[in-house]
C-alpha cells in the first residue's frame, strides 16, 4: 500500500488546484454576468475573414 | 430653454481624471445589443470602457473626465437606440451581493473538502469490511481531520455568526442545532481518530455543510436577481426635476439629488418631485396617487403638496422642504412606525419549527446517554450514542425544508410578474383570508382612459391627434387613442385652458367648456360624477369627451377566482363614495367603505385582525402605506408611489390584477410543500432517531439518510413549479420584461428596439388568461 504515499497527496493536490482555480475565477468576477458569457460567443464579427 | 443636465450624484471620479458611472439599460435582449452598445460607446473620444452585464441589465462606464460627460454618454446610448438610467446601487444591493460571494466561497470550500473526506470515507467502510490495516484506518482519518477541520472552521461560518447572534438575544433558530451538530460530529470524530476506531463522522459533518450552504445560497441568489430587477425598475421610474439655480437657471437633475430649500419648476403634466410648498403659481393636482381622490386639487401659493402628485395645470415653483414634514406624511410615518413593530412579532414558520425541534433533539440526545448508563453501558459508548443522534438529527432535511420551497415558489412568482420584498412573505400571504383593495390605481388602471361610446370616430380621432401637443394629463389620456400619432402643424398650447389649431382650414380646440366657446359642460358629461371631462370643438362641431379612470382588464375575473378560493373581498378606499360603489357594484364587492383616511384604514384592518382574520392590503397610494406595513400581507403595482412599494411584501407588474390571484395561488401552494416538507423531515427523524438511540448508527448510515433526506425534501420543493401553467404555455421568454411594458413602453420581448413589441404584450396577456 505504499503507493498511497503519493497518490493520496496527489489527489488532494489536484482537488486544491481546483479550489483555487474556482476561488480565482470567483475573484475575477467571472460568475458576474452568466447569461452575458452565454450570448457574447454568438456573434462572430471579430473574426476577419 | 437651455437647460443642463447634472447627474453628479452618480458619478465616481478618481484622482488620475477618469470617471465611472452605472447605468440601468432598458431595451437589452440579445447578443447583437451587447455590441451595439459596447462598440458605440467605446468608438467615442473619451471612453475607456464600457461593459454590459447581460444578466443585470447594466452598463459600466469609464471615460476620461475632461472629454466627454455622462449626459453625452446617455445622448449618445439614446441615439443608438436604448434608454439609459443613471443607477445607484442599494446598500441592501451590494450587501447582498458581498454576501453571495463570501456564500460562494463557503460553498466551494464545502464541496472541495466533501469530495475528498467521501473518497478517504468510502476507502474506510470497504476497508472495515475487508483487510484495512489499522495503521492504514488511522492514517486516513487523520487525513481527512485535516481536511475537514479547516474547511468546517471556514465554510461554517455563515451558521455559526448566525447560531451566535442568535444565541446572545435569547432566542433559537435553526442554525444553534446546526452549529452544535457539526461541532459535536467533528470533537466525536476526533476523539474516535484519536482512539483508533473504527468509524468517524467527518464526512456527514462537511456533507451537511455542503447541503445546507447549497440552499443558503440558492435562496440568496433569488433574493438578488429580484433587487436587482427591482433596482432596474426604480432606476427607470426616476423622475427628473427641473432645479431653479440661484442664478435663474434650470438644471435637470435626478429627483434624489433634491435637498429641502431647494426650488423647483413643474411644469404642467409633470409629476411633482418631491414635497414641499407652493411658492408661486397655481394649479389643479391630481393627488390620486397620494390620497386615492381622483378629482383634482386646486392649489395656490403656501399650499404643501406632495411628491406624485401630478400638476395637472399651470407652472408652479416649489420649495423642497424635508420628507415627513408635511402633514399628511407626518401621520402616514407615524402610522407605519406603528404598524411595522406590530408586524415584526409574527414568527415565521421556519423559527417556530426550530424552536420546537431544537429542545426536542437535545433532550432526546441527553435521555439517550442517561437510559445507556443505566442499562449499564460503558460512559464512552453512552456519550458516543447520544452524540450519534445529534448527528443523525442533525436538521438538514428541516433547515432545507423551507428554503428550497421559498426559492422554487419566488422564481415562479418572479417569472408571472410578482417581485417579492421580504423573504418570509410568501407564508404570510397563504395565510391571508381576506384580500382588501385599495381602489384608485389598484382595482382601477393608474391611468384614466377615454369612454368613447357616444362620439363620431372621426372627431374622437382629430381630438386625440391634437391632445399629442398638450401636457395636460388628460389630454395623455386622449392623445393614447389616436391612431395617426403625428401632432397637428402649428398647434398652441394655451397653459391651464387648451390647445387649438387649424384642421382642414378650420379652427380645432380642445380643452375646457369655456376655452372652446361652449357655454356649459354637457348634460351627459355632468351627470357622470367619476368622470372628467373634456370638450372638442370643430367648426361647427362639439363633443364632451369624459375621461374616467377604468378597472384593470381582468378585474372582474380576478376577484371572482379570489371570492370561489374562499377569500373574503373588501374595498377601502380614500376616494369619494360616489367614485367608489360603481367599482364596488360592477365587482360585485359587497363591501366596501370610502373617504377613509391613513389612520381609519389601519383601523379597519385592525379590526379585521382582531376578529381573527389575516388581511392581504393591495394598494398603491401614499395613504395605503400605513395600511400595507399593517396588514398580514401586502402587494402593491409597480406603479405605487415609492414609500408605498417599500412597505409592500411583494410588487406586481402591468397592468392586470392576475398576478394578485397568483402570489396567492402560489403562496398558498408553497406553504402546503412547506409543511409536506417538514412532516416529511419528521418522519425521516421517527425512523433515524430509534436507530440512533439503539446506537446502531454508523457513518455510513448517517451519510445515506442524510443526503437522501435532503434530496427528498429539495425534490419535493421543485412540486412548487407545477402550481402554475404548464411550462408549454410559457415559452422561455421572460415574461417581466414584456410585463413591466406599462412604464418603459420600449422593451419588447426580445427587448431589441429594433423587433416590435405590442404583438408580444398581447401574446403576454393572453398567457395570463391561461393562468386564470
Amino acid at each position: 500500500m505504499n503507493v498511497l504515499i503519493y497518490l493520496v497527496p496527489l489527489a488532494l493536490l489536484l482537488g486544491l488546484t481546483g479550489l483555487a482555480g474556482f476561488m480565482w475565477t470567483l475573484k475575477h468576477g467571472q460568475y458576474d454576468d452568466l447569461d452575458g458569457a452565454a450570448v457574447r460567443i454568438l456573434p462572430d464579427d471579430d473574426i476577419e475573414s | 430653454m437651455a437647460e443642463t443636465l447634472n447627474l453628479s450624484q452618480f458619478v465616481e471620479r478618481s484622482d488620475a481624471g477618469t470617471a465611472h458611472i452605472t447605468l440601468a439599460v432598458d431595451g437589452v435582449g440579445c447578443a447583437a445589443c451587447i455590441r451595439k452598445i459596447e462598440s458605440g460607446l467605446t468608438k467615442l473620444p473619451g471612453v475607456i470602457d464600457a461593459r454590459l452585464n447581460f444578466t443585470q441589465r447594466r452598463l459600466a462606464v469609464d471615460w476620461r473626465d475632461n472629454e466627454i460627460g455622462a449626459a453625452d454618454i446617455i445622448q449618445a446610448l439614446e441615439e443608438i437606440g436604448y434608454h439609459a438610467h443613471p443607477f445607484a446601487p442599494e446598500r441592501v444591493e451590494a450587501d447582498n451581493s458581498r454576501q453571495a460571494k463570501w456564500l460562494l466561497k463557503c460553498l466551494a470550500v464545502a464541496g472541495f473538502a466533501a469530495m475528498n473526506v467521501m473518497l478517504l470515507s468510502i476507502s474506510v467502510w470497504s476497508g472495515n469490511v475487508s483487510d484495512m490495516t489499522v495503521p492504514t484506518r488511522d492514517l486516513f482519518h487523520w487525513l481527512s481531520a485535516l481536511i475537514a477541520l479547516p474547511a468546517a472552521a471556514y465554510a461554517g461560518q455563515p451558521f455559526f455568526q448566525s447560531a451566535w447572534r442568535a444565541l446572545r438575544t435569547r432566542q433559537l433558530n435553526m442554525d444553534v442545532p446546526i452549529t452544535v451538530g457539526v461541532t459535536l460530529a467533528l470533537a466525536l470524530s476526533l476523539y474516535e481518530t484519536a482512539t483508533h476506531s473504527e468509524q468517524a463522522y467527518f464526512d456527514s459533518a462537511i456533507m451537511l455543510l455542503f447541503f445546507l450552504l447549497c440552499g443558503r445560497y440558492l435562496d440568496l441568489a433569488m433574493r438578488r436577481k429580484t433587487r436587482v430587477f427591482a433596482g432596474n425598475l426604480a432606476s427607470f421610474k426616476a423622475e427628473f426635476a427641473h432645479r431653479l439655480d440661484a442664478n435663474g437657471e434650470l438644471t435637470r437633475l435626478p429627483v434624489s439629488g433634491l435637498h429641502p430649500g431647494d426650488r423647483v419648476l413643474v411644469r404642467p403634466g409633470e409629476l411633482i418631485p418631491a414635497d414641499g410648498t407652493v411658492l408661486t403659481g397655481s394649479a389643479a393636482i391630481d393627488e390620486s396617487l397620494v390620497t386615492g381622490e381622483t378629482l383634482a386639487r386646486t392649489v395656490a401659493p403656501g399650499a404643501t403638496i406632495y411628491a406624485g402628485s401630478i400638476n395637472g395645470s399651470g407652472a408652479l415653483t416649489l420649495k423642497v422642504v424635508a420628507a415627513g414634514s408635511g402633514t399628511l406624511v407626518d401621520e402616514v410615518e407615524r402610522l407605519l412606525e406603528k404598524a411595522t413593530e406590530a408586524k415584526s412579532r409574527t414568527v415565521r414558520l421556519a423559527d417556530r419549527a426550530a424552536r420546537l425541534y431544537a429542545p426536542v433533539v437535545h433532550t432526546a440526545a441527553a435521555l439517550t446517554c442517561i437510559g445507556w448508563l443505566i442499562a449499564g453501558a460503558s460512559l464512552h459508548f453512552a456519550v458516543v450514542t447520544a452524540i450519534a443522534v445529534l448527528i443523525i438529527t442533525c436538521p438538514c432535511a428541516i433547515a432545507l425544508a423551507i428554503p428550497a420551497v421559498q426559492v422554487v415558489a419566488a422564481g415562479q412568482l418572479f417569472r408571472s410578474g410578482v417581485i417579492l420584498n421580504s423573504g418570509d412573505a410568501i407564508e404570510r400571504m397563504a395565510e391571508t383570508d381576506t384580500v382588501v383593495f385599495d381602489k384608485t390605481g389598484t382595482l382601477t388602471l393608474p391611468d384614466p382612459a377615454v369612454d368613447q361610446s357616444s362620439i363620431d370616430p372621426d372627431l374622437l380621432e382629430m381630438a386625440a391627434r391634437l391632445a399629442l401637443s398638450s401636457h395636460h394629463p388628460l389630454a395623455a389620456a386622449l392623445a393614447r387613442r389616436a391612431s395617426r400619432r403625428v401632432p397637428y402643424a402649428g398647434a398652441v398650447e394655451e397653459p391651464g385652458r387648451g390647445v387649438r389649431a387649424l384642421i382642414v382650414g378650420e379652427e380645432a380646440r380642445l380643452g375646457s367648456a369655456a376655452f372652446c366657446g361652449v357655454a356649459d359642460t354637457p348634460p351627459q358629461a355632468a351627470r357622470d360624477r367619476d368622470a372628467s371631462c373634456i370638450v372638442f370643438a370643430h367648426g361647427g362641431r362639439t363633443a364632451a369627451i369624459a375621461i374616467r379612470q377604468r378597472l384593470r382588464p381582468d378585474a372582474i375575473a380576478v376577484t371572482q377566482a379570489l371570492a370561489e378560493r374562499g377569500l373574503d373581498l373588501m374595498i377601502l378606499s380614500g376616494d369619494r363614495p360616489e367614485a367608489v360603489r360603481p367599482v364596488a357594484e360592477r365587482l360585485g364587492l359587497k363591501q366596501w367603505r370610502a373617504g377613509l383616511t391613513p389612520a381609519e384604514k389601519i383601523a379597519v384592518i385592525e379590526q379585521l385582525e382582531s376578529q381573527g382574520r389575516r388581511v392581504l392590503m393591495v394598494g398603491d397610494g401614499l395613504n395605503d402605506a400605513p395600511a400595507l406595513a399593517a396588514a398580514h400581507a401586502s402587494l402593491s403595482p409597480i406603479t405605487a408611489a415609492h414609500l408605498t412599494q417599500a412597505h409592500a411584501d411583494a410588487l406586481f407588474l402591468g397592468d392586470r390584477l392576475a398576478p394578485v390571484l397568483r402570489a396567492v395561488v402560489v403562496a398558498r401552494r408553497a406553504r402546503f410543500l412547506m409543511r409536506q416538507n417538514l412532516a416529511l423531515a419528521v418522519i425521516y427523524n421517527a425512523f433515524a432517531v430509534p436507530v440512533a438511540v439503539a446506537g446502531l448508527v454508523t457513518p455510513l448510515i448517517a451519510a445515506v439518510a442524510m443526503s437522501g433526506s435532503s434530496i427528498l425534501v429539495t425534490s419535493n420543493a421543485l412540486r412548487a413549479r407545477l402550481a402554475g401553467p404548464p411550462s408549454s404555455s410559457a415559452p422561455a421568454d421572460d415574461p417581466v420584461t414584456a410585463r413591466d411594458r406599462g412604464f418603459t413602453a420600449s422593451a419588447s420581448d426580445t427587448g431589441c428596439p429594433a423587433s416590435a413589441g405590442h404583438d408580444n404584450v398581447k401574446q403576454n396577456d393572453a398567457r395570463m388568461e391561461l393562468v386564470l
